[in-house]
């Protein structure tokens, strides 16, 4: 059914300079996905987010959102960016910056109300960060943040949620919670999230790509060696413990 | 010092501080959140072929400051977004082009340039009440800008990327905070002059940025530390018979400098007894 699409890239290649990025990327992500995309540096994942969000125009293919243009459809998109993006030193406060994510809803020139404050509590309390709402973001702990930034993603109720790298700034025992937020999350939207975290992406999320230029894409979230051989373009190992999450480690 | 209030000259130079402390009070605190600094400086120093387009058609040179700051602001501002030019690059074309053409300007009209020196270097003590007015006007407009775009540049400064899926449009609005810049740089330019302006955008607001994390605060603060040091810099000057725009640079940057000095101390002592 198309109309239960939230994302459908068909043919899509993007590249810079003439390097390529993406090449030939075919996707589809449906209501209540929670799907994994894992690659090295560099394979495309931050292009692929951007593609979605419209922010990069792929040269070739298309690309629907919610059945419309990226553009139409960015104020149903959450996006949380990569933790390295923005001064950690920047003057602005916790609440502020979860504001920021009505800017869609409220528009130009119009300071935001009582409504906004109250949808930016209900976010914060959502990922258990009320107390630290006059904190300023700089202060926080790099797990903190990161739901901050989660709670500026959800104050617009999106039906999809992307996330950049979400891992990199969180600490292991952190994480742990912040997969289970993202459990809770996925119930209401769809949501995307790129890693180069393989191990914590095949735990949790449901269905996994592997990018590295090429989309290689599986419906369920087992990686098999030979998926990541030909991601990685290198011998890499798997190792499964049980229960305990997946760790990939390189041939030596 | 305080015959010196009687002269009329005086009470304009405190006017001129009180106006130019509020432009760059609010728009350093931009200028320095969003690390444009060197294009400010680009914008100020592009200014001068303005001046001396105004010496050259004789008009109000600082009047040809402002189209010249405006000018090149937009221009910068396009370059950076429209092409692949690397902003220092285009920002060293431009300040160095419109110091050029000042050059050429000056060489080409007749006779002797009087006051050039006060464009440059600026002199507080010499403001005609005109170019008081104008500040003056500037400044509302500043202060206008502030308040009504408050959220949009809190946005822009924070995280562009964000703003631009939220639906904003951060290319405008970037131009329009460049324009700010050009705005401030004619407030400045009788102040502390065309070469130094560079120094008030950024050092009160970094001043400011040590003592909160609040954005409204900062501005309120950095406005403050302005006047401060222009009336600490202007009365140093006239006791030691010093340039004025020199001295209050000279004024705000030990004060800045002192500041990181002893919050580089007091962070040191935290260190040594934590360990």
């Amino acid at each position: 059914m198309a109309s239960t699409d939230i994302v459908r890239l068909e043919n899509v290649w993007v590249s810079y300079n003439g390097t390529p990025a993406l090449e030939d990327v075919n996707l589809v992500v449906v209501e209540h996905d929670f799907l994994g995309v894992i690659g090295p540096n560099g394979g495309g994942k931050s292009t692929l987010l951007k593609v979605i969000l419209g922010l990069v125009k792929p040269q070739r293919g298309s690309v629907s959102v919610l059945g419309s243009l990226p553009e139409r459809s960015r104020n149903r998109i959450g996006y949380v960016p990569q933790h390295s993006n923005y001064d950690h030193d920047f003057p602005v406060s916790v609440m502020e910056v979860v504001l920021m994510g009505r800017y869609g809803k409220r528009g130009i020139l119009k300071p935001y109300d009582g409504s906004d404050r109250e949808a930016a509590e209900k976010a914060l309390a959502r990922v258990g960060m009320l107390s630290h709402a006059h904190t300023q973001i700089g202060q926080l702990s790099g797990g903190q943040q990161q739901r901050t930034f989660i709670a500026r993603a959800l104050v617009s109720d999106p039906a999809l949620l992307l996330l950049d790298e979400p891992t990199a700034s969180v600490d292991s025992a952190m994480q742990t919670d912040f997969y289970e937020l993202l459990e809770e999350l996925k119930r209401e939207m769809a949501i995307v999230m790129v890693s180069h975290d393989i191990g914590a992406v095949s735990v949790f999320v449901d269905k996994i790509a592997c990018l590295n230029v090429q989309l290689y894409y599986h419906g369920s979230s087992e990686i098999t060696p030979q998926i990541l051989e030909a991601t990685y373009k290198c011998p890499v190992q798997l190792i499964a413990h049980g229960d305990i999450p997946h760790r990939v480690l390189r041939k030596h | 010092m305080f015959e010196a209030f009687q002269f009329e000259f005086m009470r304009n130079a405190i006017l001129a501080g009180l106006l130019a402390s509020i432009a760059c009070g609010i728009v350093g605190v931009y200028v320095v959140v969003k690390k444009i600094v060197s294009m400010s400086g680009g914008i100020a120093h592009a200014s001068f072929g303005g001046i001396g387009l105004g010496y050259l058609l004789n008009f109000n040179p600082v009047l040809g400051a402002m189209f010249f700051s405006l000018l090149s602001a937009l221009t910068m501002g396009l370059v950076t977004r429209r092409t692949r030019l690397p902003e220092d690059t285009a920002i060293g074309i431009l300040w160095a082009l419109g110091m050029a053409l000042g050059v050429i300007f000056i060489g080409l009209s007749p006779g002797y340039a009087p006051d050039l020196m006060s464009y440059l270097f600026g002199n507080i003590l010499t403001v005609p009440m005109s170019d008081l007015y104008l500040m003056a006007g500037l400044d509302l407009v500043i202060v206008a800008l502030t308040a009504a775009f408050y959220k949009e540049f809190l946005l822009l400064s924070f995280d562009e990327e964000f703003g631009t899926v939220a639906g904003m449009p951060v290319n405008s609005l970037y131009l329009l905070l460049l324009c700010m810049v050009a705005m401030t740089v004619v407030v400045l330019i009788r102040v502390v002059g065309m070469i130094l302006v560079i120094a008030m955008l950024a050092f009160p607001a970094a001043m400011a940025r040590q003592f909160t994390h609040d954005i409204k605060k900062m501005m309120i603060l950095s406005v403050i530390f302005g006047m401060l040091f222009t009336f600490g810099g202007l009365w140093i000057s006239y006791i030691l018979n010093l340039a004025s725009g020199a001295t209050i640079i000279l004024l705000s940057g030990l004060i800045l400098l002192a500041t990181y000095i002893v919050a580089g101390l007091r962070r040191r002592t935290k260190v040594r007894f934590t360990r």
